[in-house]
Parts: structure tokens; sequence; C-alpha cells
């Protein structure tokens, strides 16, 4: 399935991108990260810490357990620092 | 309720005005103002990033929880994101309700979940260099506290 990768604040730095499509077979978003940290050195920094790491799928707050099945946009970011 | 996300500047007398004349029950109105800080004298600007699909419609579903768990007649929410000097405001919350315990709660609550549930992210420049500004424990602990209000309440 291909999937849209969003990437916001520190995450979106270190993986060097704000968005892409991505071609992928994950079935979770556990899955998935562990996909994109092989991938190269960026995504490994920003995941490093996952305890910091929080994820929305389609837009809803999410966790790692998260299915990913008919998932249309994921996205990764650090804890939310609004108001 | 209304939420909105934007980047100009906002005027919260005309926005306050315009709450109050739409209030027709309420005894009690309050708002907040969040303010950009600069805590050492050092700050250039702070740049406030959002996530544009999600964000519009966390405040509102936060505007119409907290209505429903507090009574409240009308609640607003505003919330800008872009380059904000020290001093500009970043965002606003009003509330009305029949008293002013609701009132205050109700602005309280929608505080704490736009602290840590609404997806911006705030970085400070100083001094040319840039800092994402961490989340604090104490603003989880305060969602906690609302979550252990309700179940207390329900038991």
């Amino acid at each position: 399935m291909k999937l849209n990768i969003l990437y916001f604040a520190w995450v979106r730095e270190r993986v060097g991108q704000s968005q892409e499509a991505y071609e992928t077979s994950a079935a979770t978003v556990a899955d998935l990260i562990f996909e994109l940290v092989a991938r190269d050195a960026g995504y490994a920094a920003a995941f490093v810490d996952l305890s910091a790491i929080c994820v929305a799928v389609d837009q809803e707050l999410s966790d790692f357990t998260t299915s990913l099945v008919d998932c249309r946009e994921v996205a990764f970011f650090p804890p939310m620092t609004g108001g | 309720m209304s939420a909105r996300v934007q980047e100009a500047a906002f005027d919260f007398q005309a926005e306050m005005t315009a709450f109050q004349s739409a209030v027709t029950r309420s005894g009690a109105v309050v708002s907040f103002t969040g303010v950009v800080r600069d805590d050492t004298g050092s700050l250039d600007y702070m740049f406030i990033e959002h996530y544009p699909g999600m964000t519009q419609a966390a405040l509102r579903n936060f505007a119409d929880q907290a209505t429903e768990k507090f009574g409240l007649e009308k609640a607003l929410v505003i919330h800008r994101h872009g380059r904000l000097q020290p001093g500009e405001a970043i965002m606003m919350v009003a509330t009305a309700a029949r008293h002013r315990k609701d009132a205050f709660a109700g602005a309280d609550y929608l505080m704490d979940y736009l602290k840590s549930r609404a997806p911006f992210w705030k970085k400070e420049v100083s001094k040319g260099s840039a800092t994402w500004v961490a989340s604090k424990d104490q603003d989880e602990a305060a969602l906690a506290a609302w979550s252990l209000e309700s179940a207390a309440k329900e038991s």
C-alpha cells in the first residue's frame, strides 16, 4: 500500500523532509518505524528515542500498536507543545 | 462552538465583544490569552509549527468536549501559528456558563488539552540558535487529573 508519511518539528528536521509517499506492507505503526529506521541515519536519528515520538494515523492520535490497514496518512512528531 | 487556526494576529477586544454579545443564558464569561514570553531577554522570535489537516478538528473537538463536560453555553478557541514576536498573543480561549465555576473550569480544561493534545510545536530562536520547546511532565499530569476526576464522579 502507498502511505503519505508526514514529519513535524525536530522529527522533520532529522528525517530531512516534511512528507513523502512511501510504499510499504507494514501492518502496524511499529512495523513502519522499523522499516524507516533501516533506511538511513536521518531516520535512525529521528526515531532513536521512541518515548519522544508521537504518532497520528489518519489524523487521529494513535500508538505504535495501531494497525495500518486501510490507512492513508501517518504523521510522526514530538510531544505537542501548544497553548 | 468555534475553533480557529490562523497565522494572523487576532483582535482580543473584538473577539470578546462578539463572544459576549452572542451569549444569552450565561452569567459568567471567562477568557485566557497566552502570550510569547521572553524569560532571558534574548528571544528573537518564536516559531509555531502545526499539522494543518489535524489542528482545526482537534481544537473543535476539545471545544465540544469542554462544552459538554461543563455545560457551557459557548466556547471559543483561537490558536496562531508561524512567526511570533515576544509579547504577541499566541492563542486565546473564552467560555460562557451560567456560573463562574464552570466557566473557569471549562477554560482550564481547554488549556490543558491545548498544551499537550493539539498538534502544535513551539521553537524558540535566540541569538540565531533555535531550540524546540520540550513538553512538560506537569502538562501530562494536568490532563491525567481531569481523567481521574471523571472516573471519581462516575464511581
